[in-house]
């Protein structure tokens, strides 16, 4: 049994009703999890004594525009004692929050600034949740497939004098 | 001039700064409490990172850095034009190592869509990667050096990174931007006459290096400065995502070239540095062994590097030769099918990363099938370390911050995206 399998089986038998799907592609994994349980799938995969996935290397949102959940939060997490890489990925409702992982990884919070300021995706308890790109203003989130490409005139808010 | 009232800064910053908790270090008489404003105009950040910090008298209590001044939206870009069309903008992510984004982004399509560059390309690539390395490094040394005082040591490593883009400039016909990787390849081939000039100035770089650090190492000034600033703990650089020198400068021993091999690593020997102080020094000192190691691996590299193509013969993907599309029909059709509706890799999401000078540089791209990417993230190095600056600047003094910025060598053309 390879490390993949090990993880996908440890996982699995941890939290039976919150995977949904994994998916192998090119070499990697990918594990689908239920929004609800996320903290404790980090935890677990955090604290675990095999497994040990300590860096949280990227966190962020897709926009899949016309599915049913039309957004997914992809977190891509690597175990430095194991030398493996590992991506979750939950899917969100359009109106839907997700906890924050910064408890976990302290890294998360920068990059769910990210997400919330490009997606508008909402991470509950997050200790400060701002924009991170844009300016505090502004209205949209331009990583939305709705947003036009070349931005919405006005939108960009001028200095005060 | 008018009070600036609390309305005209922008009130969340403000808000942020406020909301961290903070304990008074030194009991001040005077009870000079302050916030202080630090860029985006600023000569000693690094590019336009803002910084907001709260001085109890030159005691820094708390900070937030603002990114996004530099933000010119290449992740929207990157979903609406084809995969060959972004080669270019990589330049402009970290633009102190051109060659090397080019080389992660390429990976990464290349992984993508499945196919693998013939290894004399992929020796190129590795040379220009590690000849990047040391260019990058020659600007974090001496701007670090310049932040805290020693001039001089700016000249000289600007001089041997001149060299360096004297290199691009005969391999890839540009100093700066050099776009030089293509899917399934590199540009064009590097002849023998510039591989021995590269081989040259690797061999005067050792001695000149050892010239740089004889004025750095016996400096008790910048000895003094950076000794102990900017601390940060084995745990903590994992915690808050450093990758990169600063992570390695704290004994993490995490390096992508060791750690999730690409490209040819594996068959060269080298080591990779690792201090275990986590201060600013510590990072100098990964940095200057790192580009000992980088000279070192193009050694090998041009010594291993094999005859060949440099581009892959695989007409569906990959640009086929500007003569044969001049003079047959069908490589006009793939090129006119290439440029104007882009390679179509299969249905899928892909994370590739690369051992950047700054750290970890990944791209994480998901495909439906189409030209161009719906989604394309870049993981930068820069932004992510700079995480760790208001951990790292608490407790110091204001001209520590300097310091502790230039040691931990952000670019904000990759910070903001």
């Amino acid at each position: 049994m390879n490390f993949s399998e090990k993880v996908v089986s440890k996982v699995k038998e941890k939290f039976p009703s919150s995977v949904l799907d994994v998916v192998e592609f090119r070499g990697e994994t990918t594990i689908k999890v239920t929004p609800k349980d996320i903290v404790e799938v980090a935890a677990f995969l955090k604290t675990d004594g095999e497994l040990q996935f300590n860096l949280l290397v990227d966190l962020t949102g897709v926009d899949w525009a016309t599915r049913k959940d039309r957004f997914s939060v992809v977190y891509h997490i690597f175990s430095i004692p194991n030398n493996f890489r590992l991506r979750i990925e939950v899917p969100l409702g359009a109106e839907e929050n997700i906890d924050t992982v910064s408890k976990v990884w302290k890294t998360a919070n920068w990059h769910e600034r990210e997400t919330y300021d490009m997606y508008g995706i909402k991470f509950n308890n997050h200790p400060d949740l701002r924009r991170m790109y844009m300016p505090e203003e502004f209205e949209y989130h331009p990583l939305r497939k709705d947003f036009p490409l070349m931005g919405i005139p006005g939108s960009l808010p001028l200095p005060k004098k | 001039m008018e009070k600036l009232k609390k309305e005209d800064a922008h009130p969340k910053i403000l808000q942020a700064l406020l909301n961290t908790e903070v304990e008074m270090i030194k009991d001040d008489v005077l009870d000079n409490e302050m916030i202080l404003n630090m860029g985006p105009q600023h000569p000693a950040t690094h590019g336009v990172l803002r910084l907001m910090l709260r001085l109890d008298g030159e005691t820094v209590l708390a900070s937030v850095p603002e990114l996004g001044y530099l933000h010119r939206g290449y992740e929207k870009m990157a979903e609406n034009m084809n995969y060959l069309d972004y080669i270019p903008h990589t330049d402009r992510l970290d633009y102190l190592a051109p060659p090397a984004n080019n080389v992660s982004y390429i990976l990464a399509v290349e992984k993508l869509a499945g196919i693998e560059a013939p290894p004399r390309a992929q020796y190129i690539r590795m040379m220009m990667c590690e000849l990047a390395r040391i260019a990058s490094h020659m600007v974090a040394i001496g701007s670090l050096g310049l932040d805290i005082g020693a001039v001089t040591v700016f000249l000289w490593t600007l001089r041997e990174r001149e060299k360096v883009l004297d290199l691009f400039d005969k391999i890839c016909g540009a100093r700066f931007t050099t776009s030089y990787t293509r899917i399934g390849g590199v540009a064009q081939d590097v002849d023998d006459a510039t591989l021995s000039l590269v081989r040259d100035f690797i061999n005067q770089y050792e001695e000149k290096l050892d010239e740089i650090e004889r004025l750095l190492n016996g400096n008790r000034i910048f000895l003094e400065r950076l000794e102990g600033i900017g601390v940060i703990s084995y745990d903590d650089a994992i915690d808050i995502g450093l990758t990169g020198p600063s992570l390695r400068g704290s004994g993490v021993k995490y390096d992508l070239r060791k750690n999730a091999p690409y490209l040819f690593y594996p068959e060269i020997d080298f080591n990779i540095p690792v201090f275990t102080e986590g201060d600013s020094l510590a990072r100098y000192f990964v940095r200057v062994e790192e580009t000992r190691e980088s000279a070192k691996i193009i050694t090998q590299v041009i010594d291993k590097m094999p005859k060949g193509e440099v581009m892959l013969n695989s007409p569906k993907k990959v640009l086929p030769k500007k003569v044969e599309i001049y003079s047959r029909m069908e490589e006009l059709i793939h090129d006119f099918m290439l440029v104007n509706f882009g390679m179509n890799p299969p249905e899928g999401q892909i994370y590739s990363a690369t051992e950047n000078p700054k750290g970890e540089l990944g791209f994480y791209i998901v495909s439906k099938g189409e030209g161009h990417p719906w989604k394309m993230k870049i993981r930068s190095p820069s932004m992510v370390n700079l995480q760790s600056l208001p951990g790292l600047v608490k407790g110091h003094m204001v001209s520590d911050v300097v310091a502790i910025i230039g040691s931990l060598d952000p670019v904000m053309g990759e910070a903001d995206k």
